[in-house]
């Protein structure tokens, strides 16, 4: 049951449990969906990610049933779905709104698809009174929707839709009705749920970091199509575009001409290694961690009622550890991940009379073309101090945006362009040595950041 | 002060405008008919005094109200005004609930426009309206003429002067408040539920009778008091269109008044009526009221 790594994806031998083929929908002149091609593997979670009216929801009811694409195919299990209505798929959709019905109560609002199918009572009631205690709901069960919390009512959907134990459960934008602090305990218990039940998500959201929380893989939409489909970590730590890179997390992007270097430049100095800023602290930020051990509350539900249905719970248990990048996308990525600055790559001059970037990762195909440098705040260290780093920027803070646990700073280099370092806040605020009109430096590692060929 | 003021308003409109005038009808009701003006008697002589006060009550009597009972004319009529009414209301649910659930599955652009044309035929006076029925479906009128033109039928049709034309006239006038509180509760609805329903495996029909029912039954309700209650004291409608065979309390009731010149039998009619129709007034009510406590 536990495999070391969960990556199907990786595996051409592995029978997508979805496949999208080529599918283009379309609304009169506008195109939702444009030649989408893609595949969605058995108990993955994979969340769709993009603003509104990219195209996510449509995807989302296109599997669900309630459009049929107007090119291409939509295969579940290798059986072509397009044309099957809604209520002959064993696919079963959590709505934005929730969808609960007013008039039944929280068990016959869960009840209501097994009855459909004309189950016997007796399986009914068991099966509902699983799906209750699964979802903690049990106190509840007589209790009309509005006369539960919002949070109760999320967790009635997700119970509702889970009774008829589907191949697949759609999510859309699940969590988007709850505030900040209950969604994030919600998550996890999302993928709890997810892994107790061995059913695949298929998650919509226009929460990044909902996505990159919950999904196994996320794909980023952008009018109609998706520009990368990829692990959480390669979407952030490597986005094939200007577009993820902006769309995902907070990003400084600076516009220049690359230029292939040949040997290690003389002009900076020592290039003695700088230990990578933040990442560390970047990570309580952005939840970069996907698969958190069981909470306690699942590990008793595991074992004391679900255990005759799941088996036993993995022993090892280890976090599932995200698959690695596949070897193109690191090789594209990073292609030398020496501490020293390496040779290779691109240097990038990107303003006159300052000294150009490098980037020992780029690609040197990029050579003479406009490029965008994509730096992640946290991977630029800020200090009142030149630091030994093989790219160094010079400016002054304009801005401090104080989260608590790190802190942001807004730096104007001397040509106006404006940089933001995130930095941890490992000491109390009150020690901090930059303010506000300070003069500081920023450095960064020459492959701190990643090349993406302009698309402006 | 100022909340006791606010409350006073419909309280003094309901006692100026219902409880008083009905008292005055209950006291006709227990009055002699009498050749004089007003045309029954007694009649309050205040300058009399505390003797003349009690001279007054001394006189009334429930004598009309036992009349009721003597007479089958009155209690066939109020059983015909109650079943035709009941029948009118069915044909009213029937016609209305499809109308109104096009309404509201209708683009939202064209919802106004619908809604002014429901409501339309109240710019007309309701008398012209009934009176152009009359001329629709008469012997020699337009539907007749169009069917035996077309040669549907050889021989027009007797439909005025018929029940069917009072169930035709009453449907026809009452349709808008069958229709507008169902459609208040369909438009409401959330259409997430009936994909919802269908996505746990529900057919259309099915989610339907589950779904969209249940929800509307609010407007189901109010629609149908609301077509049924004025339906059973019709006078107009039965006079216009129905034969001498059409039985309604409406009719006895003018007969009793205007050619009779008996108040005191015709208020007596009038109360017994609205005894009657009291009784779903509270049932409605009460239906209301369960609704809003459970949170609508």
């Amino acid at each position: 049951m536990a495999e070391p790594v969960f990556a199907p994806w990786t595996d051409p031998e592995a029978k997508p449990l979805i496949q999208f083929r080529n599918v283009t929908k379309r609304f009169g002149d506008f195109t939702a969906i444009d030649d989408l091609t893609l595949d969605i593997y058995e108990r993955e979670f994979f969340a769709l990610l993009g603003p509104s009216g990219c195209g996510k929801t449509t995807m989302m009811r296109m599997l669900a049933g309630f459009e049929t694409p107007t090119e291409g195919h939509i295969l579940l299990n290798g059986q072509q779905i397009d044309t099957v209505p809604p209520n002959k798929r064993a696919v079963n959709m959590m709505f934005q709104s929730y969808a609960l019905f007013p008039h039944l109560t929280v068990f016959d609002n869960i009840a209501f698809g097994l009855r459909r199918e004309g189950k016997d009572k007796d399986f009914i009631q068991a099966r509902v009174d699983e799906m209750l205690r699964l979802t903690r709901l049990s106190k509840f069960a007589k209790r009309k929707p509005h006369q539960i919390s919002g949070g109760q009512r999320q967790r009635v959907a997700l119970a509702r839709s889970l009774a008829k134990a589907p191949k697949l459960l759609l999510l859309d934008e699940p969590l988007g009705a709850l505030d900040k602090k209950l969604r994030e305990e919600t998550q996890f218990e999302l993928m709890d749920i997810q892994e107790k039940t061995g059913t695949t998500f298929v998650i919509v959201t226009h929460d990044q970091e909902e996505a990159m929380t919950v999904a196994s893989r996320v794909a980023v939409m952008d009018e109609g199509r998706i520009v990368q489909v990829a692990t959480p970590d390669v979407i952030y730590e490597a986005p094939n575009s200007v577009y993820v890179a902006d769309f995902i997390g907070d990003v400084n992007l600076i516009r220049g001409v690359a230029k292939a270097r040949t040997a290690a430049p003389q002009a900076t100095p020592a290039p003695k290694p700088v230990p990578e800023p933040a990442t560390e602290a970047a990570q309580p930020a952005l939840n970069r961690d996907p698969r958190p051990e069981p909470n306690a509350m699942g590990a008793w539900l595991h074992d004391n009622l679900l255990k005759p249905i799941l088996g036993e719970r993995p022993e090892d248990d280890a976090p599932k550890a995200l698959p690695a990048p596949s070897p193109e996308e690191t090789a594209k990525a990073k292609p030398a991940a020496a501490p020293d600055i390496p040779e290779g790559g691109l240097s990038i001059d990107w303003v006159d009379g300052q000294p150009a970037l490098i980037a020992a990762n780029g690609d040197a195909a990029l050579d003479g073309k406009k490029v965008v440098l994509a730096l992640r705040p946290e991977k630029l260290s800020i200090g009142k101090d030149r630091p030994d780093a093989p790219n160094v920027l010079r400016g002054k803070v304009i801005d401090i945006g104080y989260l608590g646990n790190i802190s942001t700073y807004h730096v104007e280099l001397t040509d106006g362009t404006k940089v933001k370092a995130q930095v941890a806040n490992t000491r109390r605020i009150s020690r901090r040595n930059i303010t506000w009109e300070d003069d500081v430096w920023l450095g960064f590692t020459a492959t701190a950041g990643i090349v993406l060929e302009d698309e402006a | 002060m100022r909340r006791f003021t606010l409350i006073a308003i419909p309280y003094l409109w309901l006692l100026a405008l219902f409880l008083v005038p009905f008292l005055i009808v209950v006291k006709i009701s227990l009055s002699d008919v009498a050749i004089a003006r007003p045309p029954y008697m007694p009649q309050l002589d205040l300058s009399e005094g505390w003797a003349g006060l009690k001279a007054f009550f001394s006189e009334l009597d429930f004598e009309n109200f036992a009349f009721l009972t003597t007479d089958e004319l009155y209690w066939k009529s109020y059983l015909s005004s109650l079943r035709i009414a009941l029948i009118s209301t069915l044909l009213a649910l029937v016609i209305g609930y499809p109308i109104a659930y096009g309404m509201a599955r209708a683009p939202d652009e064209w919802r106004p426009t619908l809604l002014m044309l429901v409501i339309l035929p109240f710019w007309t006076s309701f008398l012209i309206r009934v009176y152009a029925w009359k001329v629709i479906l008469a012997g020699d009128g337009v539907l007749n003429s169009v069917l035996v033109a077309t040669g549907i039928i050889s021989e027009p049709l007797q439909i005025l002067n018929t029940n069917t034309a009072v169930f035709i006239g009453i449907v026809y006038t009452y349709l808008p408040f069958m229709i507008l509180p169902i459609y208040s509760a369909l438009e409401k609805m959330d259409d997430s539920l009936l994909e919802a329903a269908e996505d746990l495996g529900a057919s259309r029909l099915s989610a339907f009778w589950m779904i969209t029912i249940p929800l509307s039954k609010g407007g189901i309700i109010a629609g149908c008091f609301l077509v049924f209650i004025p339906s059973v004291g019709e006078f107009v409608i039965p006079e216009l269109l129905g034969g001498s065979g059409t039985l309604m309390i409406g009719r006895v009731l003018w007969q009793e008044f205007f050619n009779n010149l008996d108040w005191p039998l015709a208020s007596a009619v009038a109360v017994v009526l609205l005894a009657i129709l009291v009784i779903p007034i509270m049932i409605f009510q009460r239906s209301e009221d369960r609704a809003r406590e459970r949170g609508e």
